[in-house]
């Protein structure tokens, strides 16, 4: 549904995305995971045909994004970061401006502005103004605003920044019911961990590079075995002692030793024995997508 | 076609649903000239002189108020979604053009019903004119005030433009002094600036005597100055970006 084919862009000197290609399957949900300034919103904005990129190209429904964006806009949903609401509108106002730029209008517009709102338990705030609405309602009227013109693809940017956790978890169940009712396919951007746990595949983007690509549990069976933290007062010491000793390459950031490795039960035992008094604190958890990010780019994602 | 004028139609529907909301903006927008021209005119005891500039005036606020909000609204607000719908750029910058144009339009309406203090009154049919004048002036400077805030990242860099580029404009195009007294380079920037024609339109009619330059000059030259203008929004927001503000 997109294939992104060696895509580049540069502003100025700097590059932000540097020959990125990969696909995205017909109803899937697929995740752009990295930290701020790793080139997703970048991304974003050249598939939602708002910037034209350096290198490269990506097509959508099979139409080139920017030869062929009208072709495009009229397949793509776009759900910003940040508002693209008219705050002094009432939500309904909204959404039947956003249908007549679609050309939607009459009967078909009003049927599906009902079931836009009804589908995202909008219609009782119809007649608010967007501006006595909260975050998570106001991000449900773009998605609202977004689906009018039944778009095959939906893009959304950042989208659960700014919910707290309610607004988070009902946002992800609108999405999944996006996908397995509609069969929309969904590629979202995302800095956080749990919503990009929650996709079907990823890319880890980190300095406008891929790194890698997978499903969560793909990317996370990178990491043979376990996750061991490790507090101490000196840590490039106890790293370089482990690493001579363990044959292992511990990762030394924000104050603390991590090892990867198969059996960190046993490493444990080993490890406290081994340096006696020097370790302050042992850790042990199963890899998360946070430590794949780490330990291909050695940098964290939040 | 008709997909054209619906989405321009919505456009221009907003801006005015958004104006009728936020009324205190007509206040704003009417006062000050208002206060400007109450202050000059009974100063220097000549209402009629300063008329024709401070109903300009209202309606170039007005316009700079309208247009300045494409900053923020590119960047955070529904002029996002426009840019990813299939709606013609043309079509956007009709409806917006427009929208903000009828806005400047009623506030420089609202400005003449102070005209019987300027000794001008004005018959139902002469009406007419006047509100065309009114209009065509309110296009032109909706679609100057487009050109300049199309490509600004910020709101700052247009109020540096207003204050450098702007107000001295509308200084020098009649609205204080007539052209036939004004000191020699001065007589010149008179002649290329686009604004002089538009206050010596209303000047005509209004009619004020000794309204220079011509009425069908200024008609023309008002009219041609809007047309470039709206053309060239249009050709600006048609370009495709390689970068982005927001």
């Amino acid at each position: 549904m997109i294939q992104v084919q060696n895509l580049t862009h540069r502003y100025g000197d700097r590059t932000a995305l540097s020959n990125v290609s990969f696909e995205v399957r017909t109803g899937e949900i697929f995740g752009l995971l990295g930290p701020n300034g790793g080139g997703k919103s970048t991304l974003f904005r050249i598939l939602s045909t708002m910037m034209v990129p350096t290198a490269g190209r990506a097509l959508i429904a099979g139409h080139d994004v920017v030869r062929d964006s009208a072709a495009v806009r009229r397949q793509v949903g776009v759900v910003f970061q940040t508002q693209s609401l008219d705050k002094a509108l009432t939500v309904e106002e909204n959404l039947r401006a956003q249908g007549h730029l679609h050309g939607l209008r009459g009967v078909v517009l009003n049927e599906r502005m009902e079931r836009a709102m009804e589908r995202l338990g909008l219609a009782d705030r119809r007649r608010d103004l967007v501006e006595t609405l909260s975050g998570g309602l106001r991000r449900r009227v773009e998605i609202a605003k977004a689906l009018l013109h039944k778009p095959q693809v939906l893009l959304m940017d950042e989208a659960s920044t700014g919910l707290d956790p309610a607004a988070r978890r009902d946002l992800s169940r609108h999405i999944e019911s996006l996908r397995s009712g509609d069969g929309v396919t969904i590629l979202l951007t995302t800095h956080i961990l749990e919503e990009a746990g929650r996709c079907d595949r990823l890319v880890l983007l980190h300095q406008g590079n891929m790194v890698a690509e997978g499903t969560p549990a793909e990317l996370r069976a990178r990491i043979g075995g376990d996750v061991v933290v490790l507090q101490t007062a000196d840590t490039a010491l106890l790293a370089s002692k482990i690493e001579q000793r363990f044959g292992v390459r511990p990762v030394v950031r924000d104050g603390e030793v991590r090892v990867e490795i198969a059996n960190g039960h046993r490493f444990i035992a080993e490890v406290v024995e081994a340096f006696p008094g020097v370790i302050e604190s042992v850790g042990l958890h199963k890899p998360t997508l946070e430590d794949v990010f780490v330990d291909q780019t050695g940098a964290s994602i939040e | 076609m008709s997909n054209f004028f619906l989405a321009a139609a919505t456009l221009w529907q907003r801006e005015l649903v958004r104006f009728w909301r936020q009324k205190s903006r007509v206040l704003g927008v009417v006062a000050s000239p208002l206060v400007f021209w109450l202050l000059i005119g009974y100063g220097s005891n000549d209402l009629a002189r300063f008329y024709s500039g401070a109903l300009v005036l209202t309606v170039m606020f007005s316009a700079i108020f309208s247009t300045i909000s494409i900053i923020e609204d590119r960047r955070e607000g529904f002029l996002l979604s426009m840019l990813v719908s299939p709606a013609p750029r043309s079509s956007m910058v009709l409806g917006k053009i427009l929208g903000a144009a009828t806005l400047a339009w009623i506030q420089g309406l609202i400005f003449l019903a102070f005209a019987p203090l300027a000794g001008v009154s004005i018959h139902l049919l002469e009406l007419i004119p006047v509100a065309a004048a009114i209009f065509l002036i309110s296009f032109t400077l909706t679609g100057l005030g487009f050109v300049i805030a199309w490509r600004m990242e910020s709101t700052s860099g247009f109020h540096a433009i207003m204050n450098l580029l702007l107000v001295p404009m509308w200084m020098v195009s009649g609205s204080l002094f007539p052209m036939s007294t004004a000191h020699g380079w001065v007589k010149a920037i008179m002649w290329v600036n686009p604004l002089t024609y538009s206050i010596a339109l209303l000047n005509h009619t209004l009619r004020f005597p000794n309204a220079a330059p011509g009425e069908m000059e200024s008609l023309v030259v008002t009219a041609v100055f809007g047309l470039v203008l709206f053309l060239a929004s249009g050709i600006m927001a048609a370009q495709k970006a390689t970068h982005s503000a927001a």
